[in-house]
């Protein structure tokens, strides 16, 4: 008796082991925290009104998706990668290489990062030289490059108030991080002569920003209970929280879905994902996935994701995406330039 | 005189001495236990409200229009307040009962997350028409708290009114089911072989050494090892439970092997001697007296690693189980999700209505340690020996 049981649990532990790899039913997807919640509420109406099973939806950050998207052509890699960003030379590069060759780019809509702090302050108006001024690790005194001196925002600009500088922001891993680099202090740098006309992207790190880690929701927690501090994060967590927070107006355009829509409000970036054409047609859904979500109920002006914090693009541009997937155009090495 | 008020004195100063000493213990144990009962009254206040959810009463009409578009099934001015996790529903409810067809049903749907929000007195983005249509709707009756039964019976949703533990509930119990598989057979054969056969030599010791080391090693590394060899080189599929099960297994191993360990040396010499004197061979010393005796060590041991598994998150990110899997696998090859990553997954969310339901997500997960840690106690009482 004691033989037998011994026997089934080895029988039971090699069964486990040996695993055979058979085709997939369910779509998978990878990539940015920033598109995890429009793509899994896709996901969510795509397996609740279709007949096809739910995809997964891993959130790995923008580059961790690339990577896997990149790892392969055979189905074990993802079906579709989602990204805050554009995909980089070196990462398309790294598909043709594996085999990747027809990839189809879509952009999905726009998010903006707001910079936002407690309500009982009263509004606040910045330029993004301001931003820059206030996080940037080294600054033009006279003419040479220091520490950053500025403890308060007057110090920064003197029709500022006279507040402390505390800034929780993301940490050197987000895709957040990157676009507030390379739109605010990138962007502000290049200007600069000190700087020699390049992107300077290094913060602070004496107190005056701090790395708040990739869950917004502290950041929130934050601002609510220390009216000092501001905090950078996805519009999304903004206009969930307006009864505790408000946004700061930059470069005199309020963090608005009509002034990010419209990219009058400096910070914003275009949300996207890409697909493998070559795993259409060999896991069932993707046509069907990407027609949901590119359709006006999802993107569009009253669309579904906007309630969740989605800024639409504009409905020009939404009927060419539309038109790009419909042909199926693959990406290619210029259209990255 | 002079001698016995020095005496006086010494002693004074030292029961001095006792009372602040004590008075320090006690102090941190009010400290630790404030901190405690804070966390835990925290994660209760905010998590008590998602044990109910708001459903709405109103009249659904089914028939050829709303089945092609379900939103039309309920007045306009009611199809903002109902759930979408219901009316995307309509064609599919019409086509499993045909009988529905060209009715009209007063029914108790589930509300909107924002309705539920406001009926809560939470923050909420409705309009003023919305909340005074809420309010009328409110008088009438036909607004009203129920048992939230949806978060033990639905899995993950975008919706936060859909939204429930159950896919990450069953995938847990996959996952510790396959870790127990895996780590329990193999962790007390190793503490047996290394504790009753394996000579003492250079080799043994230093396996031991890694041991100990490895049962110290942060968990995320065990998470990278699992995706190097299950992964990539077994190919076993990613986000499943299998992966994760492996992967906790290698996890629970060392602190098994361990406890087992000290479980069987606790087990007198006496005993092996006298069976040994009555002419049992080394095995059936074991099995039949070293390892029945040891037993109730062993499986505090256990289950303690299990517990220590249900709140692992990091090593099964590394393996793909923090994404949005809202249907229970039905498989060990299939994608899973486990409760702590649920739970992760929601406390990251912009949408406010997920606070509560991440708070009583935690609520469940530390009854289940707990329910868990009583069992091990429980079993310790009961069967410990003393020799």
């Amino acid at each position: 008796m004691k033989k037998l049981f011994t026997l089934v649990l080895s029988i039971m532990a090699l069964a486990g082991l040996t695993v055979t790899a058979h085709a997939r039913e369910q779509i998978r997807i990878v990539g940015s925290s920033t598109v995890y919640p429009f793509s899994s509420y896709v996901a969510e109406e795509f397996g609740a009104t279709s007949k096809f099973q739910t995809p997964i939806i891993e959130s790995t950050g923008s580059g961790g998706g690339h990577k896997l998207f990149a790892a392969g052509s055979d189905l074990n890699t993802p079906d579709i990668t989602n990204s805050s960003r554009r995909m980089k030379d070196s990462e398309f590069n790294k598909n043709m290489e594996v085999g990747n060759k027809e990839i189809s780019e879509i952009v999905i809509g726009f998010d903006g990062i707001a910079i936002a702090f407690n309500k009982k302050n009263p509004p606040m108006s910045v330029s993004k030289k301001d931003l820059f001024l206030a996080v940037a690790a080294e600054v033009p005194v006279d003419g040479k490059l220091v520490a950053n001196p500025y403890k308060t925002w007057r110090d920064v600009n003197a029709s500022l108030p006279n507040k402390k500088i505390v800034i929780y922001g993301p940490p050197t891993s987000s895709g957040t991080r990157d676009a507030f680099e390379e739109m605010v202090m990138g962007h502000v740098s290049e200007k600069m002569d000190e700087y020699g006309k390049k992107a300077y992207t290094k913060i602070r790190q004496d107190g005056g920003y701090i790395p708040a880690g990739e869950n917004d929701n502290l950041i929130v927690q934050k601002l609510a209970k220390d009216p000092e501090a501001m905090g950078i994060f996805g519009y999304s967590f903004l206009e969930e929280n307006t009864d505790k927070l408000q946004g700061a107006t930059v470069d005199g355009f309020a963090p608005t879905p009509a002034n990010i829509s419209s990219g009058k409000y400096p910070i914003s970036r275009s949300l996207y994902f890409y697909v493998k054409q070559s795993h259409i047609g060999k896991v069932p859904g993707i046509t069907e996935y990407v027609n949901l979500f590119l359709s006006e109920k999802m993107i569009g002006d009253k669309g579904l994701l906007k309630r969740i914090g989605l800024i639409p693009l504009p409905k020009a541009e939404r009927d060419a995406q539309r038109a790009k997937w419909a042909k199926k155009t693959a990406l290619t090495l210029n259209d990255l330039k | 005189m002079d001698k016995e008020t020095r005496r006086l004195k010494r002693i004074k100063r030292r029961y001095r001495g006792e009372i602040s000493f004590r008075l320090l213990s006690i102090s941190a144990i009010v400290l630790a236990a404030s901190f405690l009962v804070f966390f835990l009254s925290d994660m209760v206040r905010t998590g008590y409200t998602a044990f109910e959810q708001t459903v709405v009463q109103t009249e659904i009409t089914y028939d050829a229009d709303t089945v092609e578009i379900p939103q039309l099934s309920v007045s306009e001015e009611m199809s903002d307040l109902v759930s979408r996790g219901f009316l995307r529903l309509i064609p599919q409810m019409v086509e499993e009962n045909p009988k529905l067809m060209n009715t009209t049903q007063t029914q108790w749907v589930l509300a909107e997350a924002e309705v539920d929000q406001y009926i809560k007195g939470k923050p909420n983005k409705l309009s003023e028409e919305e909340i005074a249509h809420i309010d009328s709707l409110k008088k009438e009756g036909k607004v009203k708290l129920v048992f939230n039964k949806w978060f033990f019976t639905n899995g993950d949703s975008k919706l936060p009114e859909m939204a429930g533990l159950l896919s990450a509930v069953i995938g847990t119990i996959y996952v510790l089911i396959l870790t127990m598989m895996f780590s329990v057979p193999i962790g007390v054969m190793t503490a047996i072989y290394l504790e009753e056969f394996a000579p003492d030599n250079w080799f043994t010791r230093i396996i031991e050494v890694n041991i100990n080391n490895l049962a110290a090693i942060p968990s995320i590394i065990f998470g990278l090892l699992g995706l190097a060899i299950f992964i990539n080189l077994f190919g076993v599929p990613r986000s499943s439970a299998l992966a994760g099960g492996l992967t906790l297994s290698l996890m629970s191993l060392p602190v098994i092997i361990i406890s087992t360990r000290a479980a069987l040396s606790s087990v007198p010499d006496t005993i092996r001697q006298a069976a040994q004197g009555v002419g049992a061979s080394p095995w059936q010393v074991v099995w039949h007296h070293i390892l029945p005796l040891s037993l109730p060590g062993i499986m505090t041991g256990t289950i303690i690693s299990m517990a220590h598994a249900i709140g692992e998150t990091a090593p099964l990110l590394i393996v793909g189980m923090l994404a949005y899997i809202p249907t229970a696998p039905t498989g060990v090859t299939q994608a899973a999700t486990v409760l702590p990553a649920q739970i992760y997954t929601w406390s990251g969310d912009s949408l406010r209505a997920y606070t509560e339901r991440t708070a009583l997500g935690i609520i469940v997960l530390l009854s289940v340690l707990l329910l868990l840690n009583a069992v091990a106690v429980v079993l310790r009482n009961k069967y410990e020996r003393k020799w």
